[in-house]
């Protein structure tokens, strides 16, 4: 080394007000042991939703309603990719692990927002991403597990992000992709695919986490003299669609995870009669064997590419003078829906509207939405319906908090939709919707006086708490709650990044960012510090709903940046 | 008795001999060339070798190619500047080797949109890669690679262009194929065109990337 540079280095390295930029390997790295997982430091956010039940909850309340109006950013960092960035930054013990489209993770140090380490997947040439994005990467021991949009499943070594092991799951050239983070259980690592879009048979599929060798697998459409195979007609269980493209949850005391099914495929439901199992569905099944236990199906023959794919809430409710154990789920098809895991299998307990609707006349007594055929697609003849294809919440999670008893709903209220039904043949690979898409409508209701709605709801009673509207935006971001009483959000077109107060519903702070943000803000804590994180990156279907809004209502904007930006909050003192 | 729902395709000693010579998957054109030969099946799936397995197939569109349909009743039919409607819409084809008569849809990215426009509407860079006003770009959208499908109202204008309906990205094939709404981040390859004996064929390969951007 040149004297002016060694020069250089020491005086760097003995100014305190120059960070040290960390590289190379992580050191002391915390292995993440089944324990662990299931009961997750309350600085530490592990699992998507940092708990396996999937509430969306953290217990750290050193920023509250009190002091968030001081919140500020202490650093940021540009992943470099655009399109949707849908993933929350997961957190294990001052590490950060940031998924991005394009198939890259990042290694951060969460204190500080330097790198350690940076993989990025060579995606293949030729591959089709109607949905480039990526929801997280799921932790076991001392790797790091990555869903592919190409169709693979990756382990990297978390220390120094290096691949440990690399699976083919299915074919990204007959349109079977993943982007969703992988659920972890006992040394499992489990995803569900996607492509309900081109025609696959979806399914879930567990590896072993050291090896990568396939363990079991669960077609969400059952095969010939499976029971639900007659729910379909003649081939059509072949191609019948629904993906399970979202994590599931996990409940410990029974060992079952429940995971979510997505659209019967093609989308008009007279082109595969029967009420189509397992689709728009929510599956029990046993994380060994993969064995299907229960099910509950949301609605049946489903011709809305109504996906009901995040997976429902653990939460235990009082009701009726008892416990019930139940799954909460505000469904894509506008229901918010209160079922019950009972150990004969799951339940209907009560189901009701969380926005306007003119598909269902009621629920009856099992829990079967009664369809109004007017708003019903079909082959040759337009539709209209309310919601619209992206539903009253599409994926972005609700969340819960143990401190208010209230679910909060990122809805979307006031959007109606449409299309002309088609019966086409399959060809792999290729876009199969039953319409063509460019005759995909999305139109404001009539009088429409806002469209995102964040919405508070009592899942014991039925009522909402209260809600906040969004005139000029779609709401199409993930929910977080927190033990300062703070709901936490992003999804408007205007970049905003929000903090509400979880009992009455005010704005307490909100903070403009790079983009749009789609995905989950998180919690987290590091030498007594505790910050709050979110990846801000529009794209994907929050980008289409805009542009199909765009001239349709005056003001709404359509001119959202994209490019991801990690954004880490703190309290300034 | 080998049953295959793909055309029957001749297959020429060159193309025995090009396959024996050195490059990529040599000993699997070998391999597929000697099954070819001899009329026996490959035991993929069942089927006999598909078209898409051939020599050449995967190769980008070459010179002196000739378009033929990709899709609907006149599926593998050359394509005729005089068959096409002026003003669009546009229709989807794949290159086709005239010594071997492989169709080269081995990769989707070799797909490509052709059509007819009014000449005077060109810009001068178009202009030159057109036979008979007709125009020809990858399918590809280079935003994140899916098929261009649909041939819409611009977002801005009152001209038909090309958009993919994935992300809505919008190329105007009159001034070769430039973005004009949505986010690709740069135009269609453009494949320079000529019109020989009335049929289209490929005057020279793409210009520009085919496919998606990946990465950062």
């Amino acid at each position: 080394m040149a004297l002016k540079q060694w020069l250089l280095a020491v005086l760097l390295a003995s100014t305190c007000l120059v960070p040290i930029a960390t590289a190379g390997p992580i050191e002391n790295y915390s292995p993440v042991t089944a324990d662990r997982l299931k009961n997750p430091e309350p600085g530490n956010w592990m699992h998507y939703r940092r708990t396996y039940d999937g509430q969306g909850y953290s217990p750290l309340d050193q920023i509250n309603t009190t002091n968030v109006k001081n919140l500020a950013p202490v650093w940021t960092f540009s992943t470099g990719v655009v399109e949707g960035h849908e993933a929350p930054p997961i957190i294990n013990n001052g590490i950060m692990f940031i998924a991005t489209p394009s198939g890259q993770v990042i290694a951060l140090n969460a204190k500080t927002g330097d790198e350690y380490w940076r993989y990025k997947r060579q995606l293949p040439e030729d591959l089709f991403q109607l949905h480039p994005t990526n929801r997280g990467v799921g932790l076991w021991q001392d790797k790091v597990y990555l869903a592919t949009t190409d169709d693979h499943l990756v382990a990297l070594d978390a220390k120094t992000g290096k691949v440990v092991w690399d699976t083919k799951v299915q074919d990204y050239k007959k349109g079977q992709y993943l982007t969703l983070m992988p659920l972890v259980v006992d040394g499992k690592v489990i995803v569900g695919g996607s492509g309900g879009e081109f025609g696959v048979r979806g399914y879930v599929v567990a590896f072993d986490a050291e090896t990568g060798k396939e363990l079991w697998r669960t077609f969400t459409i059952p095969g010939p003299g499976e029971p639900g195979h007659e729910t379909w007609s003649g081939d059509d269980w072949k191609t019948g669609g629904a993906p399970a493209w979202m994590t599931g949850t996990y409940d410990t005391e029974t060992r079952t995870i429940y995971w979510g099914t997505g659209n019967a495929a093609p989308w008009p439901g007279e082109t595969h009669p029967g009420d189509n199992l397992y689709s728009t569905s929510v599956l029990a099944l046993d994380p060994d064997s993969g064995k299907l236990k229960s099910y509950f199906q949301y609605h049946p023959n489903d011709s809305w590419d109504w996906d009901e794919v995040d997976a429902p809430m653990l939460i235990d409710l009082q009701r009726d003078g008892r416990t019930i154990k139940s799954l909460i789920h505000p469904g894509r098809n506008a229901i918010f829906w209160v079922l019950e895991r009972k150990p004969e299998g799951i339940k209907y307990v009560a189901g009701w509207p969380f926005v306007y609707t003119d598909v269902w006349k009621g629920i009856d007594p099992s829990g079967k939405p009664i369809v109004d055929p007017a708003h019903k697609p079909g082959v040759g003849k337009r539709v209209e319906f309310c919601p619209s294809l992206w539903g009253g919440k599409d994926w972005p999670s609700a969340a819960y908090s143990q401190r208010t008893g209230l679910v909060y709903v990122p809805a979307n209220e006031n959007f109606c939709g449409g299309f002309t039904g088609e019966k086409v043949p399959l060809k792999p690979g290729q876009l199969w919707l039953g319409t063509k898409p460019e005759d995909i409508g999305l139109t404001p209701r009539p009088g429409a006086t806002h469209f995102g709605e964040l919405q508070a709801w009592d899942p014991v009673t039925g009522k909402k708490a209260w809600s906040h509207n969004f005139p000029k935006s779609q709401l199409f971001g993930s929910v977080t709650a927190t033990a300062g009483d703070l709901i936490l959000v992003g999804g408007t077109n205007d970049r905003m990044f929000r903090a509400f107060h979880a009992k009455t519903g005010e704005l307490l702070w909100e903070q403009k960012t790079n983009s749009g943000i789609m995905a989950m803000p998180i919690a987290y804590e590091v030498d007594g510090t505790q910050y709050i994180a979110v990846q801000s990156g529009w794209g994907v279907d929050a980008q289409r709903i805009q542009d199909a809004l765009a001239g349709k209502v005056p003001g709404f904007e359509n001119n959202v940046p994209q490019g991801g930006v990690v954004w880490v909050f703190a309290v300034k003192k | 008795m080998c049953k295959s729902d793909q055309p029957t395709t001749s297959i020429t000693r060159t193309d025995l001999e090009r396959a024996t010579a050195s490059g990529p998957d040599q000993t699997r054109r070998v391999l597929i060339l000697t099954a070819l030969a001899t009329g026996a099946c490959l035991a993929s799936a069942g089927s006999s070798i598909a078209q898409e397995d051939l020599p050449g197939s995967s190769e980008r569109p070459q010179k002196a190619d000739v378009l033929v349909y990709s899709e609907g009743e006149r599926a593998g039919d050359a394509i005729r500047p005089a068959d096409l409607k002026a003003g669009g819409p546009p229709v989807r084809a794949w290159p086709k080797d005239p010594k071997t008569s492989v169709v080269r849809k081995g990769s989707r990215l070799n797909e490509i949109l052709v059509v007819k426009l009014d000449p005077a509407e060109l810009d001068d860079e178009t202009r030159a890669r057109a036979a008979d006003g007709v125009v020809a770009y990858s399918v590809i959208c280079v935003h994140t690679g899916c098929p261009i499908t649909a041939w819409v109202k611009a977002a801005s204008g009152d001209k038909d262009v090309f958009k993919c309906v994935c992300h809505n990205s919008e190329y105007d094939p009159r001034q070769s194929a430039q973005v004009v709404f949505g986010p690709a981040p740069r135009r269609l390859p453009a494949l320079p065109l000529a019109a020989d004996d009335g049929t289209l064929t490929v005057a020279a390969a793409f210009i520009g990337k085919v496919g998606a951007q990946t990465g950062r």
